[in-house]
């Protein structure tokens, strides 16, 4: 059942809304004492629409989403893990929310005392030496690495143009590389998904600022060379960059600072449980070395005889990447998770990973093709290549999953694989979840080679079916306009 | 014995089971390509707790904060207390909504691309643009993103921004720009807002644009149209940075013919959560389209014919076009702009000229009540919307006028030297809907027994 735009069921004169009387004075007929050419002509055509209108609409638009809440949701690389409820509430809490930045250092002690000994235990966990909490999302923490990067070699005396970065890399990566005015030079993995040392090392030379590197990689692979790769890296006189999208298999097993990473973003939003909330927000803290803390942005909290205050004054720092702080609902989310895993949890989060990842790997790979192997870390990538014989693509398969109440994994990437499906299944599924994807996955194989049309057309189960999405990109539909409806 | 909070499911028996079926007979089989020295031995970190030592915990750090339930606020700059109506808190926290991903799979995340369209459509309406995205992280960032589309699309070197924008979004705008071989250039202001005539002097043909913020960090209304035209006349494109709050009475950018608009959605149904989460829009005039940074929502057919939502031109994002891409924003702010979604619904076309009232009466009002006391005087008298700034007499400090309110419950404005050294003891006040005469009344009170 498809819901109707929230503008087809206004009707003029409906509101939804109740506002106290002015009770200011106002002159009579002076509706507002600004001068005309600051005013609006036009009003805007906003829904005129009862409470009511307004609640059955969202609830039902709710109820066309798959979600972590109603779903198995192995979307690899995401880390779509259960959000715990009780840190919804305790980040609602009136000193958080209704807590304005521009109130003085006194007045907000609780909450700088969160940031503060949130960004100790992520010192800790991921053995850096300092963190910046502002980064919105991974991709913002990537974007202030490479800036970081830049004002590095700069304070060493030299700029340097390009940054490495391996094929199986996050796109995000070079996006953010190349934001920053950088060149890329593409890495291409070895026969195992790994990199390639011999060409790593043929691929440095001066001008190279950074490696960016995920690890455990887009295939779910350790890179069991980390430290060779970072020894190549350092003679060089370059950085070693982590993209810690892919963290969940790690807590409490290894340390990156404890591997030659000298700079790091964590997805608070994967790893540390926080919502996705359809697209955000996120929080993207970014990790660094002692060699590196003086340019990280400003400004920073600091612990002086047992109160907290921020600072704002580092000579050296890329500057601010945020008005005010970062998105603190969501740093707090992330302190209440940690403080109530504490530290017999936070190795049980990453076993709890490896085990359902592979688990759910050596249970599929009797029948699906798994090209890097069954063994990995977080997550792992199957290939649907050899269904192209009988006509089926990776995304028939994602779509007839969904009908079987599956969220489909993540397709065509990383894209060193061909038709790839890329499955994460997080370390907060029962063993019964992951045995009940596993018979879908196998029902949809066998379905495959008996009636490949349902596959084609899939899926039916769900509000709607396969889009158009060549004439959405061709004539763009982006906004309700009266006149047109 | 103790309870702690676990959130992974599989007992020790499943994990038997499962560690059987992959073929090794421990955890550590699975960790051999890590080096073994790398493995960690401790981890440094407090205990676990129960769900109730939790919420204890949380709420004294909670109460160590001054918060603006229990205080009576008169902060604004770029964070802003409006009333939340309950629909909004209530419709967002359904987890259908909160818990998925980015709708990837359109076929069952309707419910999260329709409501982006639904944004996407109330704010062209608001702004009387053409289009808008699904949300960036906040104002700051949507500014910078805004340079960067007229960089390139200018091919031009200089962008051009004013003294009156918001100073950590000028700061962002600087961090963004480094970079990229570029010149930042400020244009002075004069009376608070914008000096057309040192804009006049800086702008040239190698300007690709020009930020302006309207109502503008002090509040002021900026002259748009003049600036407009300058900027048009000097083929640069004009990015207006804008409150939505305002708009429901105020001129929209597209009404002054903007190129592009930014800004943040926190004031329309955000809480202010000590600065962020927030949320920034980016809207342009159809000719930049394709250039545009972060998500669209389109609305399309399935293959039944029936009208269907989904992610749409996303030739300009990073996962397809990685470093070519328009910009590297995948994740971005997206519940906070369903939040402001549901908010738009409920206030609906009456209910945003209405509360864009409200706030021009009540802050013009406190304005007039605290300017009719000795050694207060407007600093700038110029139109605004819902802030303004006083100047006040020097015998009374700024900072020991906020200790005495705030000691009667009343947390004062932003002592505006914090980012303009020049103007010494000067007040910047917002005053919105949430404040009644009373509060306004109790503060002048309250003011003119300090100073």
């Amino acid at each position: 059942m498809l819901e109707k735009l929230i503008f087809e069921k206004s009707s003029p004169g409906r509101t939804a809304y109740s506002l106290p009387e002015c009770d200011v004075p106002v002159e009579a007929n002076d509706t507002t004492p600004l001068p005309e050419r600051f005013l609006r002509k036009n009003t805007a055509e906003l829904p005129e629409v009862a409470e009511i209108d307004v609640v059955r609409h969202f609830t039902r638009l709710s109820q066309l989403n798959f979600s972590v809440d109603t779903n198995f949701y192995p979307l690899g690389s995401c880390t779509m893990k259960y959000n715990p409820k009780v840190n919804e509430d305790v980040s609602g809490y009136e000193g958080f929310v209704n807590l304005h930045p521009y109130q003085n250092n006194e007045q907000c002690q609780g909450i700088l005392q969160i940031l503060y000994e949130l960004e100790k235990t992520l010192i800790e966990i991921c053995g850096m030496d300092a963190f910046s909490l502002q980064p919105a999302a991974g991709a913002h923490g990537e974007f202030i690495g490479m800036l970081i990067s830049h004002a590095y070699h700069v304070k060493n005396g030299r700029r340097r143009s390009k940054i490495i970065i391996p094929d199986s890399a996050h796109g995000t990566n070079p996006a953010s590389a190349s934001m920053c005015g950088f060149d890329i030079v593409e890495l291409k993995s070895n026969s195992q998904g790994l990199i390639d040392l011999e060409m790593l090392k043929k691929s440095m030379d001066n001008d190279v600022a950074a490696l960016m590197l995920t690890n455990p990689n887009t295939l779910g692979l350790f890179e069991k060379d980390i430290l060779k790769i970072a020894k190549i890296v350092h003679d060089a006189g370059a950085l070693l960059y982590l993209d810690g999208a892919n963290m969940d298999a790690m807590l409490g097993i290894a340390r990156p600072g404890d591997m030659g990473i000298d700079m790091l973003h964590l997805n608070l939003h994967k790893t540390f449980s926080t919502p996705h909330g359809g697209g955000g927000p996120g929080s993207g803290p970014l990790g660094v070395v002692n060699e590196l803390v003086p340019f990280l942005p400003a400004p920073r909290i600091i612990k002086k005889n047992n109160s907290y205050e921020w600072k704002y004054i580092f000579p050296y720092s890329i500057g601010r990447v945020k008005p005010f702080y970062g998105n603190t609902g969501v740093l707090i989310r992330a302190y209440a998770y940690l403080l109530s895993v504490g530290y017999e949890g936070l190795r049980k989060i990453s076993e709890g990973a490896l085990i359902n990842a592979n688990y759910l790997s050596k249970k599929l790979s009797d029948h699906i093709e798994i090209p890097y192997g069954t063994r990995c870390m977080h997550e792992f990538v199957a290939s649907t290549r050899k269904l192209k014989a009988n006509g089926i693509t990776t995304l028939d398969i994602a779509k007839r999953l969904l009908d079987y109440g599956f969220h489909s994994p993540t397709i065509y990437f990383p894209l060193i694989v061909t038709d790839a499906l890329m499955i994460e299944p997080t370390d907060t599924e029962t063993r019964e979840t992951l045995d009940e994807f596993v018979e879908a996955l196998i029902k949809i194989l066998e379905e495959a080679k008996t009636n490949p049309e349902i596959l084609k057309n899939a899926p039916h189960n769900t509000p709607v079916s396969r889009l158009d999405e060549v004439q959405a990109a061709r004539k763009p539909d982006l906004r309700w306009q009266k006149d047109f409806s | 014995m103790p309870v702690k909070i676990n959130y992974t499911p599989n007992t020790e028996s499943d994990i038997k089971l499962m560690l059987k079926e992959i073929g090794v007979n421990s955890i550590e089989d699975l960790l051999v390509d890590i080096p073994e020295g790398l493995l960690c031995k401790q981890i440094n970190i407090p205990t676990g707790m129960s769900e109730m030592e939790l919420k204890h915990s949380l709420k004294s750090l909670s109460d160590k904060n001054a918060n603006l339930n229990k205080y009576t606020s008169y902060l604004g700059a770029g964070a802003y207390e409006h009333f939340v109506p309950s629909v909004v808190d209530h419709l967002s926290s359904r987890g259908e909504f909160y818990t998925c991903y980015t709708p990837y799979q359109p076929e069952v995340s309707q419910g999260t691309l329709q409501g982006i369209y639904e944004f996407q459509s109330m704010m062209c309406e608001l702004l009387a643009m053409d289009i808008v995205n699904a949300s960036m992280y906040d104002g700051s960032s949507a500014l910078a993103e805004a340079a960067v589309l007229a960089i390139r699309h200018k091919q031009k070197k200089n962008v051009l921004v004013s003294k009156t924008v918001h100073p950590e979004y000028r700061e962002v705008l600087s961090t963004y720009l480094q970079e990229l071989d570029v010149k930042l250039i400020e244009i002075e202001m004069e009376n608070g807002i914008t000096s057309v005539s040192d804009l006049e002097s800086r702008i040239d043909n190698n300007t690709a644009c020009v930020l302006i913020q309207t109502p503008n960090f002090f509040g002021c209304l900026e002259e748009t149209e003049e600036l407009v035209e300058l900027t048009h006349k000097n083929e640069a494109l004009f990015v207006a940075c804008v409150n939505p709050m305002s708009l429901g009475i105020i001129k929209p950018p597209g009404e002054y013919d903007a190129d592009i608009a930014v800004g943040d959605i926190q004031a329309l149904g955000n809480y202010i959560n000590y600065g962020g989460p927030h949320a920034g829009f980016f809207a342009v005039n159809k000719e930049f389209m394709r250039k545009m940074p972060g998500r669209l929502a389109g609305a399309t057919t399935d293959t039944k014919g029936r009208r269907a939502f989904t992610l749409t031109l996303q030739t300009r994002e990073q996962h397809i076009r990685r470093a070519k891409a328009t910009s590297n924003i995948c994740t971005n702010q997206q519940l906070l702009a369903l939040r402001t979604c549901i908010y738009l619904s409920t206030l609906g076309k009456a209910g945003m000229i209405d509360i864009g009232n409200l706030n021009i009466h009540k802050s013009h009002y406190a304005m007039d009540r605290l300017c009719e006391l000795d050694g207060i005087e407007p600093l700038l008298n110029k139109p605004f919307f819902n802030e303004f700034a006083i100047k006040i007499s020097d015998n009374c400090k700024i900072e020991e006028l906020s200790r005495h309110l705030f000691e009667s419950g009343i947390i004062g404005g932003l002592d505006l030297s914090h980012f303009y050294p020049d103007i010494n003891n000067a007040m910047l006040l917002c005053v919105t809907e949430t404040r009644s005469k009373e509060d306004i009344d109790e503060l002048v009170l309250a003011v003119s027994n300090i100073i």
